[in-house]
């Protein structure tokens, strides 16, 4: 899906509650929107695309249950669990 | 467009072009497209970051490329960013600022990939996009418009297919058409602090977006469905760790199974020689240098060669087909346990069969601190060296004995021996990073990128590249060491002519009713022999007397060293192995000056012990100094492994003797 569903949406359309990255079935969609933090990790999760209004695709969890590794802007990406506690999404 | 070439040369020289992508983009496989094998490799000055330089001959120039190291960007704080800035802003030391920016983007992955390009504009430099992986994109029936994105992003943008040799004159041209132009800022995003931070990134990506929209056209159907596939089994819960330890199974048998052909054959030849050159040069101090001193000690580290070209291989082909970041995903929990990433376990692994190559590996693991760390911990994997060692003691002491009626005690001590250095490894890796080593927790943050086939011409050349380097950097002080080694064995010399010195007193000799050879009465009255006394007194506690002190220093050199050192200096003639009779017969019987036995077994457990700790390994110690770029490290390691060794040979021997072992 490279880049097919870009679309960075205005973050003002999400009305509804976020919940954390990490919460998100394996296998369910979501739509960022905020990245928590000031730090390093959180500047690099926002580089690496994960930035209010792309869409994200839990794709599964590592053996022991971290880390995860999800889908965005057509490519792969595994983050620890600290790591998806950081970004807020809406299903 | 000819000329334009010598206009962005460098007043001293040939122009310079930087190379700059993500990692996985196919930097690397560019690279050695435009290059070939004229490339060198060094480090930038100060830091353990690499990077690589070559000639690119073009039509009229030969332009000198610079490899800078895979970034996804250039903001944050790693070592490889401030690197890649320094040496865009023109500040890296020794390495001229670059007359344009070569910007390698991953067509299967435009918008992260083309976010680095955005930064890269910020710098003045101009820059061409050079596009791989296009193969792969259309053939998902992707359509890329390369004029318009062009057009968008305001640079030339060049479709390269380095497997195939094509895009190389395009590239050329496009590197040309560009000299002496400044690449316009095409987006605008103000702000201060972490919000104006926050607001640029995302500027970017917008900016970015709407480069692709116009100038991709997507079918979406069956986009890495392939990979995604192939990974519902490597990294399923259960099965992928099956697999991932079926796949280390083949790689180990194979580097022990396959390398023991050539390592034989290496020995032989280095024997060989020996013979050979002792039988040009005349009878004397040089002869015993070159054979005994430089031929031997180089020859033994170079012996391990072919398990270490193998280790690359397979290191090489797992990173390129993209395994290397699925076995770091499946084990990163546990890695995390003790402070390190998850990619840390490969080097681990192959520390098993040699630290060198496992420290090599450690290249991969991008925040330096837990490249340390893991570092550190890699030479308390027992290696193959530590076989030998292992072999003489359980063979001399341990032989035919069970535990509980039907395990093997040699079995169960060789397990204990791995399970000890993984353990007391283990401590040390949580110590280390939560001391010296300490830091703001690094993003594991990691791209899986999609599984590809191995471009062979990539995986040898960087297999020979590594290996040279081994050999080329590792090599001074390998020789050094060596000499100095020899030196203090073979010295001081006692005059041939006195005729005296073969009935000299000795100490005690190992085999008390057989005449010393020479060899063994040198050997014992060199300075080794004294140094082995002097240490005599702080080893004493962990049950080992002089001569064991002796072989001790010799295997400084190699682990390996010890079963040919006590060979010497128990006069059973320097060629016996571990499993031969007449050194297990001399370790046995050997006497103290009371007439009391040497060894016990409690005295082997310890040296066993001590094995597992030490480090007895001038090539780690060359390889260690080379990959951090300081002796600080190498001293630290062997400051604290030769701390612990003696610790757990001093608690093996008294603890041993406390609970009434003799």
């Amino acid at each position: 899906m490279v880049g097919g569903k870009v679309n960075i949406a205005n973050l003002k359309n999400f009305s509804r509650t976020s919940i954390k990255l990490s919460s998100i079935e394996p296998g369910s969609d979501c739509r960022v929107v905020a990245v928590t933090g000031n730090g390093h990790v959180s500047r690099r999760l926002q580089e690496m695309g994960v930035i209010p209004g792309v869409r994200v695709r839990m794709v599964k969890s590592a053996p022991f249950g971290d880390p995860f590794e999800v889908r965005l802007l057509g490519y792969s990406l595994a983050l620890r669990k600290s790591e998806a506690e950081l970004v807020e999404v809406v299903a | 467009m000819q000329a334009t070439i010598s206009e962005i040369s460098y007043p001293s020289g040939n122009p310079v072009v930087a190379l700059a992508g993500n990692p996985n983009a196919g930097k690397t496989t560019l690279f050695n497209f435009l290059t070939g094998l004229r490339q060198k490799v060094a480090n930038y000055p100060g830091v353990t970051v690499e990077w690589r330089s070559g000639a690119w001959k073009t039509a009229d120039a030969s332009i000198t490329l610079i490899d800078l190291p895979g970034l996804y960007s250039l903001e944050t704080t790693s070592v490889d960013e401030s690197i890649a800035r320094d040496v865009l802003e023109g500040k890296g030391a020794d390495i001229p600022r670059p007359d344009a920016i070569i910007a390698v983007v991953d067509a299967t992955n435009l918008e992260r990939n083309l976010y680095l390009v955005t930064q890269l504009f910020e710098y003045g430099v101009p820059v061409v996009v050079a596009l791989t992986m296009i193969d792969t994109f259309e053939k998902r029936q992707h359509k890329i418009d390369l004029r318009k994105m062009s057009r968008l992003l305001g640079v030339p943008v060049v479709a390269v297919k380095a497997a195939d040799g094509e895009g190389r004159d395009e590239l050329e041209n496009a590197v040309n058409s560009i000299s002496g132009t400044r690449p316009e800022f095409p987006f605008h995003a103000n702000g201060n602090g972490n919000e104006g931070e926050n607001a640029r990134i995302f500027a970017r990506y917008n900016f970015i977006s709407k480069v692709v929209q116009d100038s991709v056209v997507h079918n979406d159907r069956g986009a890495h469905e392939l990979s995604e596939k192939v990974d519902q089994i490597l990294t399923h819960r259960f099965f992928g760790l099956v697999i991932l330890l079926l796949v280390l199974l083949v790689v180990f048998q194979t580097i022990f199974t396959w390398a023991s052909v050539p390592m034989d054959l290496l020995e032989q030849g280095f024997g060989s020689l020996g013979v050979g050159v002792k039988a040009i040069l005349p009878e004397g101090i040089l002869s015993d240098l070159v054979v005994d001193g430089i031929i031997a000690g180089v020859g033994g580290v170079l012996i391990f060669l072919p398990q270490i070209l193998l280790l690359f291989l397979f290191i090489s082909i797992l990173e390129d087909t993209g395994y290397m970041a699925r076995a770091a995903f499946l084990l990163d929990k546990l890695m995390s346990r003790v402070g390190l990433h998850g990619k840390a376990f490969l080097p681990l692994m192959s520390s098993f069969a040699c630290a060198i190559p496992g420290i090599m590996a450690t290249r991969t693991i991008e925040n330096s601190r837990d490249r340390f760390a893991t570092m550190m911990i890699a030479p308390l994997m027992s290696c193959s060296a530590r076989l030998p060692v292992y072999t003489l003691m359980i063979g001399a002491f341990f032989a035919g004995q069970t535990v509980f009626g039907f395990l093997s005690l040699g079995a169960v001590l060789m397990l204990a021996m791995y399970l000890l250095g993984i353990s007391v490894a283990i401590v040390v890796a949580f110590v280390l990073k939560r001391t010296i080593l300490k830091a703001e927790p690094a993003p594991f943050l990691m791209e899986l990128p999609p599984y590809r086939l191995p471009n062979l011409r990539t995986v040898v050349q960087n297999m020979l590249i590594r290996a040279w380097l081994f050999v080329k950097r590792a090599g001074t002080v390998i020789l050094a060491i060596s000499i100095m080694l020899w030196a203090l064995m073979y010295f001081p010399r006692e005059s041939p002519r006195s005729g005296t010195e073969l009935r000299q007193p000795v100490v005690a000799s190992g085999n008390a009713d057989v005449p010393a050879l020479p060899e063994s009465q040198q050997l014992q009255n060199s300075y080794a022999g004294k140094l082995g006394h002097a240490i005599e007194p702080v080893i004493r506690p962990l049950g080992f007397d002089w001569k064991i002190g002796v072989a001790l220093i010799a295997s400084f050199a190699a682990r390996e060293v010890l079963v040919s050192t006590l060979s010497i200096i128990y006069n059973v003639g320097k060629d016996e192995n571990e499993q031969s009779e007449s050194l297990i017969g001399a370790v046995r019987n050997a006497k103290k000056p009371d007439g009391s036995l040497v060894w016990t077994p409690l005295t082997a457990l310890s040296l066993m012990v001590f094995f597992v700790l030490a480090m007895q390994c001038m090539s780690t110690v060359a390889i260690v100094r080379r990959e951090t770029n300081s002796w600080r490290w190498p001293m630290f390691m062997i400051g604290y492994m030769t701390v612990l060794a003696y610790l757990g040979a001093l608690i093996t021997y008294q603890g041993g003797r406390l609970l009434g072992f003799a």
